[in-house]
């Protein structure tokens, strides 16, 4: 099916937030920050807001998806409550952001699911593992080896190819959506590269010359967001490259799962997969103790969900590699693979969808970028 | 962060600090620094913390060479001859000179306290040499002050309002202050005095300017009332500058009465047509470039019938200034434009086409004194003047907006302030409470905060010196 295609199964193909409250309630803010513009240090949203006067949806859709929440803009604001001005940039761009995920990717409404509901996704990880587990004792193998003797490699592979398929084909549509409506201009190496590396280094979490961002420490600054997203960011990656590597492996040499020690799948798998479990028991524990309206409080629960599911994918993951050889393979198989399941499934629908959406901002962003 | 007015009152304090805002967390931190117990009474509540300071963006600084985010040099000189050309003399030099010296030591301090600040951007390159910006504006550097406060052990109460100052033979025995609901009396052993100016006493105002500026607006704090620099001149304090002086500019119509701050700022002046309330002109708009002409619009306005003007403004120059934060009223003629502005339509229609006719052709040069001038039009606009011909049209309304006042209390070199008989033993003032010392009159941007700075420093360190 071509992007084409796919996007006119949507009800919507343009998008039109004029009557949107939420986006009102940003462009009101982010006219007081353009006459004001004391914060553009910290970000790049303040740079790129002062290239206007006048701000389109498709602008605040844009600033909204590269502002990162880390709310050094709120602390530093004159204007904040109980001023009249009532200034809450990081939710006003938190909420817009979420809603624009929300209504770019196809179909409408199960996001709002997913992002607003945390009870949903644990239900989407508890449907994974019955289905694993049914997968598991009615399709048991004749014969296979390892992991294969629970499932057998031709059911896994085929039900994740098909299950990893469909959501990228629908985060794609929504952000081509997303890409025209910001008015994103022909893609260079420059952009790119550009954009990569605002990405890998997480620059907008640095708090321009501050040390970090202001989001569980009140006005204090720390790295923390910053190094705990990275390591789940980073985690992320080699865990990909463990399954990639692993793929390869697979189906290129026959050489088949469980790896030794000194494979790929496991070089990059295990950091990997340490460095997520680590990141993302910090980002909960930061996301505990940072104030909850300064960011969208609707979808706190699911955002909460969905950093529980990835952690819980990554530590089952390495647990399950722990009990190798031991009687907590099965159990943890299956465990593991309903996470994967319920991730995979649901990514269109969760905070996942931020990845491919900030990429592209960044890109956006270094399209416009003064030179 | 004290809670209950029984632990403020309990202890005797080294050193209370009267005030929130930069100079008095300065005064704090380095008496604290030094070993002193201190006490930080701040009038607002928590939210409101930090006076004018909040609203601040950046601080002049003097520098032999590129420090920090300054590019170039400053030196003392140019610095100074800058503070004489907006104060035209009415300064003390010997304060002065100490607090333009004393600046380039405070920037390595104010980053040691946690003050960031901003590497220059393009926007506002042409002061990257003279002033350095704190990262986020003056919000985040009160921020990082109270942080470094609490990390010292300082005390501090919010709203702790001091009503007076209790002061025998020349020596500061206690103050009063209302806090938790209560009248406490807490002693202390020094004060230093930093609770800004009394801008925000529009009775004050008005009897010092007259019933016109019961109508100003106050671009800064509404906890800046002057109680003490009252309390203080009633003890017999010897005060410097002008009460019926203060620095206004003008601003949007629509600001709010207090705290606006720097989004209210107009600069559409010089690409305008000023009428006031009865359509008529009054003041060449095109005299100079902004802002060095941005302070005196503030009393143009203020002698302007109910305190108002309006500024007129067609297509060709909506884009030529910073943007504003209410949107402009729109129009597509002049006479509608006067109808929603609720100005009288045929005395502004007679204007603008005067104008209009008066102005020639020639080279128009948004950044710098174009010599585009009217011809026989009385007042004349000497630049910028482009006839009002394009729609849409655009107005703004303008009013007076109170930065500050000038008078204050005397201090010398020491930050000591001096009574009927000479220096007070132990009472030090600092920030707004004594700028008017030095800026007599004008404004020289970024300077407040120098003097806030320099001088919060210097009392603090003789405070804890007289106390230890
Ligand atoms: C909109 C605006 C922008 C400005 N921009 C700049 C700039 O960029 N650079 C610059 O150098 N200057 C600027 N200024 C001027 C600058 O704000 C002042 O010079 C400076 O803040 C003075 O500092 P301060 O500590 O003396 O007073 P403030 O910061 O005003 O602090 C006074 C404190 O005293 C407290 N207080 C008042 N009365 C009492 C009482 N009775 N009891 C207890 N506490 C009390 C107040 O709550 C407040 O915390 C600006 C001013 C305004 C209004
Ligand atoms: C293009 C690269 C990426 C960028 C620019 C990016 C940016 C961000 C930002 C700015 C936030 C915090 C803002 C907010 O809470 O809204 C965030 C949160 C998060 N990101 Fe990323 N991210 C990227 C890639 C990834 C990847 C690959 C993962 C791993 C799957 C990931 C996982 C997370 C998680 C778990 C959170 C925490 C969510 C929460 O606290 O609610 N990110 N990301
Ligand atoms: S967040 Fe507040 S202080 Fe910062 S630029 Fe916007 S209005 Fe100004
Ligand atoms: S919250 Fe942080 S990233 Fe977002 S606009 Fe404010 S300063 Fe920028």
């Amino acid at each position: 099916m071509s992007i084409d295609a796919l996007a006119t199964l949507s009800n919507r193909t343009a998008v039109d937030f004029d009557t949107d409250a939420t986006i009102d309630e940003a462009r009101r803010q982010l006219e007081i920050c353009n006459a004001c513009r004391y914060c553009e240090g910290y970000c790049s949203v303040f740079p790129a807001m002062t290239l206007h006067r006048a701000f389109s949806d498709g602008e605040i859709t844009q600033l909204a998806n590269l502002c990162h929440n880390c709310r050094g803009c709120y602390y530093a604001c004159q204007y904040t409550a109980p001023h009249e001005f009532d200034h809450n940039l990081p939710r006003a761009l938190a909420e817009v952001r979420v809603e624009s995920w929300e209504r770019f990717i196809w179909p409408r409404g199960v996001a709002t699911l997913f992002q607003k509901s945390g009870v949903a996704l644990a239900g989407a990880l508890a449907a994974g593992i019955v289905v694993i587990l049914v997968m598991a004792y009615a399709l048991r193998p004749e014969s296979g080896e390892g992991f294969y003797a629970v499932i057998s490699h031709t059911v896994m592979a085929t039900l994740f190819t098909l299950t990893s398929f469909l959501p990228l084909a629908i985060i794609s549509v929504g952000v081509w959506r997303y890409w025209r409506h910001v008015g994103g201009d022909r893609v260079t190496l420059k952009h790119l590269s550009d954009a990569l590396v605002d990405a890998g280094r997480l620059k907008n979490l640095s708090g321009g010359a501050a040390e970090g961002c202001n989001y569980e420490k009140e006005d204090r600054y720390t790295m923390a967001r910053r190094w705990a997203h990275q390591a789940v960011m980073w985690g992320f990656v080699l865990c990909f490259a463990a399954t990639v590597s692993g793929t390869v492996l697979h189906y290129g040499f026959g050489i088949e799962a469980p790896y030794g020690p000194l494979t790929l799948p496991k070089i990059f798998g295990i950091p990997g997969g340490i460095l997520m479990t680590i990141g993302g028991i910090g980002l909960i524990g930061l996301k505990l103790r940072a104030e909850k309206s300064l960011g969208a409080p609707a979808v706190w629960g699911g955002e909460m969900a969905f950093v529980l599911l990835l952690t819980a994918t990554a530590a089952t993951g390495l647990a399950l590699y722990g009990a190798t050889g031991t009687a907590g393979v099965r159990p943890l198989l299956i465990a593991h693979l309903g996470a994967v399941f319920a991730l995979y499934l649901t990514l269109p629908y969760t905070k996942m969808v931020h990845v491919p959406f900030r990429f592209a901002a960044l890109v956006r962003d270094a399209q416009t970028r003064k030179a | 962060m004290a809670q209950a007015p029984a632990e403020l009152s309990a202890p005797f304090w080294d050193l209370i600090v009267v005030g929130g805002g930069n100079a008095a967390l300065c005064a704090a931190i380095e008496a604290a620094e030094a070993g002193a117990r201190v006490l930080v009474l701040e009038g607002a509540p928590k939210p409101y913390r930090g006076g004018n300071s909040r609203h601040t963006r950046n601080f002049r600084c003097m520098h032999q060479g590129p420090i920090s985010v300054l590019t170039g040099a400053y030196g003392e000189e140019e610095y100074f001859h800058d503070l004489m050309l907006v104060t035209k003399g009415k300064t003390d030099e010997h304060l002065a000179r100490m607090a333009i010296r004393t600046s380039e030591s405070c920037l390595p301090w104010m980053e040691k306290h946690g003050v960031r600040f901003q590497p220059s951007l393009s926007g506002t390159l042409s002061l990257s040499r003279t002033n350095a910006f704190f990262l986020g504006g003056g919000k985040a550097l009160v921020n990082a002050y109270y942080n470094t406060a609490t990390d010292l052990g300082i005390t501090v109460a919010y709203e702790a309002k001091v009503s007076h100052i209790l002061i025998e033979d020349d020596t500061f025995r206690a103050l009063r202050v209302t806090f938790g609901g209560k009248e406490l009396e807490i002693s202390g052993k020094a004060v230093v005095l930093a609770s800004g100016g009394f801008q925000a006493d529009l009775e004050w105002l008005a009897r010092a300017w007259g019933p016109a500026a019961r109508n100003f607006l106050i671009r800064g704090t509404p906890y800046n009332r002057g109680e003490v620099l009252k309390n203080m001149l009633d003890n017999g304090a010897l005060s410097v500058g002008d009460p019926t002086q203060c620095h206004a500019v003008a601003i949007d119509g629509r600001a709010p009465k207090y705290d606006g701050g720097i989004a209210t700022r107009l600069d559409c002046v010089p690409f305008s047509v000023v009428v006031n309330k009865h359509g008529q002109r009054f003041y060449n708009e095109g005299e100079d470039v902004w802002p060095k002409r941005y302070a005196i619009w503030g009393r143009l306005v203020a002698a302007q019938p109910d305190q108002v003007a309006y500024a007129l403004i067609d297509a060709k120059s909506a884009d030529l200034f910073m943007p504003s934060v209410f949107p402009a009223v729109k129009a597509d003629s002049i006479s509608e434009l006067a109808q929603k502005m609720e100005l009288p339509v045929e005395a502004v229609e007679r204007t603008v086409a005067e104008f209009n006719r008066a102005c020639r052709p020639g080279n128009f040069h948004p950044t710098e004194l174009d010599s585009l001038a009217t011809e026989g039009l009385e007042p004349a606009k000497t630049n910028w003047a482009r006839p009002l011909d394009t729609a849409p049209y655009y107005g703004y309304s303008l009013r007076p907006g109170v930065t500050f006042t000038y008078l204050g209390l005397k201090v010398d070199d020491t930050a000591r302030v001096s009574g009927a008989n000479g220096r007070y033993t132990n009472v030090w003032a600092a920030g707004e409470m004594m700028a008017g010392s030095i800026l007599g009159q004008g404004y020289l941007a970024g300077f407040g905060m120098t003097i806030g700075t320099v001088f919060g420093r210097t009392a603090g360190r003789e405070a804890a010196a007289h106390v230890n």
